[in-house]
């Protein structure tokens, strides 16, 4: 078993033309309560598998921080509501292979937007790095 | 008084227990639970009186539990009383029953994981929460895991004697992959093989592979203390202090294999377990006989013909006859699979092209699969940037 991240991004650049990039705000209440119910059963599936490991919304508005000097309080930076690497969750799974990861992702990347279409969303899939083997040779 | 109970005995009942019980008639899926209740109820009961008969104790505690789940599943279903009043008089248990229950719990259907997590659960005694801890994932996946693994074997039938590959190929899963968390699953794997060994020897059975990877695993074990320092850090088997390997799992494992090459039906597990001892047999890493060694490579190639023992083939072919003869043998490897590069840059180190092994660490670093090796990579190029006299 290996664990990925799936990063969502909600950076879209593909599906039918008129519905690219169309915020979630213009979306009808019902299209929103589709997608959120495709996202939930989604991870329910992956508990019933045994793939499951994690997943969290985060907020759109994020704080820059950083060290400023022994004695001084951090710097901050932001909040910054548009920033073109915005993350706007994540989902951990432990799956048997990459493929199985790829499709997973592949899936997730499939929930419905607006006027009910796939939203063609682009996934980010990263391995965690595991503790190291114990058979060195 | 009471006394700790004795977790291990507990574990080492489990296979056993849960044999007679599948023996008597007991659905395997149903049994399974009844056996991890007995053994909680045992951690509850044995400090303030520990039974003369442990394993009696254990029986007539899960065949208890087992009615009473077999009877509320029946009444849940609507159906007449599941028909166990009395056990069912049968054959008397034997070593068969553990071995089955290996061989079901790794049955081939299963994906590796599944087998793994089944394996320590029904076979090793584990509860499913120290599983999911064990393997970082939440208990509520790690029990979805196992209850779909025990439906996929629920029906399994022995009627001849199975395959024990499968079943060694999971025990050597959790010993590799021995994260260390509540429970040492390095040490759970040498149990459990340990055990699998004297029911297979029990039976009357001559099974090289089986001793070969007891005794793969005691000479990799062995080495544990020496391959970190206090700070976590991995240090290569060339530097390791090797007054700090175990000499008394170091005997083991070297009889063990010896006793298995005897046999004359060599398999990956022997050859692998001849490596590690010839490693362990040299007292400075500059007695290692290498030459030896590229020769059980050569034999465990031509078992398996896998890309990674061609891999660590060819720092062997280098260690043996020189950095250019292992680059020769690195060419051979696809060099798509983990730690190519790592291996190229060593090599290039040896073959003292200093510069271009520093460049190979640092990609090495990057596409490491785990933080300690993506560290000890990362220290290597920074070794040879200060040597290259850019610091």
């Amino acid at each position: 078993m290996a664990k990925y991240l799936l990063l969502k991004h909600y950076r879209r650049n593909a599906g039918p033309e008129n519905l690219v990039d169309i915020p979630m705000q213009e979306w009808t209440p019902e299209e929103i309560d589709a997608h959120m119910a495709y996202m939930g059963d989604f991870a329910a599936r992956l508990e019933r598998n045994g793939e499951f490991v994690d997943g969290q919304a985060l907020s759109p508005e994020g704080t820059f921080v950083r060290y400023d000097g022994a004695g001084r309080p951090p710097v901050t930076d932001g909040p910054f509501a548009e920033t073109k690497d915005l993350i706007a969750g994540w989902m951990a799974i432990d799956v048997d292979t990459y493929e199985r990861a790829i499709e997973l992702a592949g899936e997730l990347s499939a929930a419905p937007g607006k006027n009910g279409e796939p939203i063609y969303e682009w996934l980010e899939v990263r391995p965690f790095l595991t503790e190291p083997p114990t058979v060195s040779e | 008084m009471s006394a700790p109970v004795d977790e291990v005995l507990l574990r080492d009942l489990t296979p056993a227990v849960l044999g007679v019980l599948v023996r008597r008639g007991a659905d395997f899926a149903t049994a399974e639970d009844a056996v991890q209740e007995a053994l909680l109820s045992a951690v509850q009961a044995w400090p303030a009186e520990r039974p003369r008969d442990p394993k009696g104790w254990l029986v007539t505690v899960a065949w208890r539990k087992f009615l009473d789940l077999a009877r509320s599943d029946a009444a849940r279903r609507g159906r007449e009383d599941a028909a166990y009043g009395e056990p069912p008089p049968g054959p008397a248990p034997s070593v068969d029953d553990s071995l089955e229950l290996y061989l079901r719990c790794a049955h081939p259907a299963l994906t590796p994981a599944s087998a793994v997590a089944l394996t320590l659960r029904a076979v090793g005694g584990l509860t499913t929460r120290q599983i999911a801890a064990a393997y970082l994932v939440p208990e509520a996946t790690m029990a979805q895991r196992i209850s779909r693994a025990k439906r996929t074997v629920a029906d399994v039938r022995f009627d001849q004697p199975g395959d024990l590959g499968t079943v060694l190929t999971t025990l050597y899963l959790v010993f590799n992959e021995g994260y260390t968390g509540d429970v040492d699953l390095v040490a759970e794997a040498i149990r459990l093989t340990r055990q699998l060994a004297t029911l297979v020897a029990d039976g009357g059975r001559d099974e090289p592979e089986v001793t070969g990877l007891l005794a793969l695993m005691l000479l990799h074990h062995a080495r544990r203390d020496a391959r970190t320092d206090a700070h976590g850090r991995l240090i290569p088997l060339a530097e390791q202090d090797r007054t700090r390997w175990r000499t008394d799992l170091i005997a083991e494992g070297v009889d063990l294999l010896q006793a298995a090459l005897e046999l004359d039906r060599l398999g990956p597990y022997q050859a692998q377990a001849a490596i590690a001892a010839l490693h362990a047999d040299a007292r400075t890493a500059a007695e290692t006989d290498w030459v030896q060694i590229v020769g059980w490579y050569d034999e465990l190639l031509a078992l398996t013909d896998s890309p990674v023992v061609r891999l660590n083939r060819a720092v062997a072919v280098g260690e043996a006859d020189g950095a250019h003869a292992g680059l020769a043998a690195l060419a051979e490897v696809d060099p798509s699979i983990p730690r190519y590069t790592a291996v190229a840059a060593h090599l290039q180190e040896l073959g003292g092209n200093l510069d271009t092994a520093g460049r190979l660490y640092v990609d090495a670093a990057r596409q490491a699969q785990n933080l300690a090796e993506r560290d000890h990579l990362t220290r290597q190029a920074a070794r040879l940037h200060l040597v290259l006299g850019h610091g």
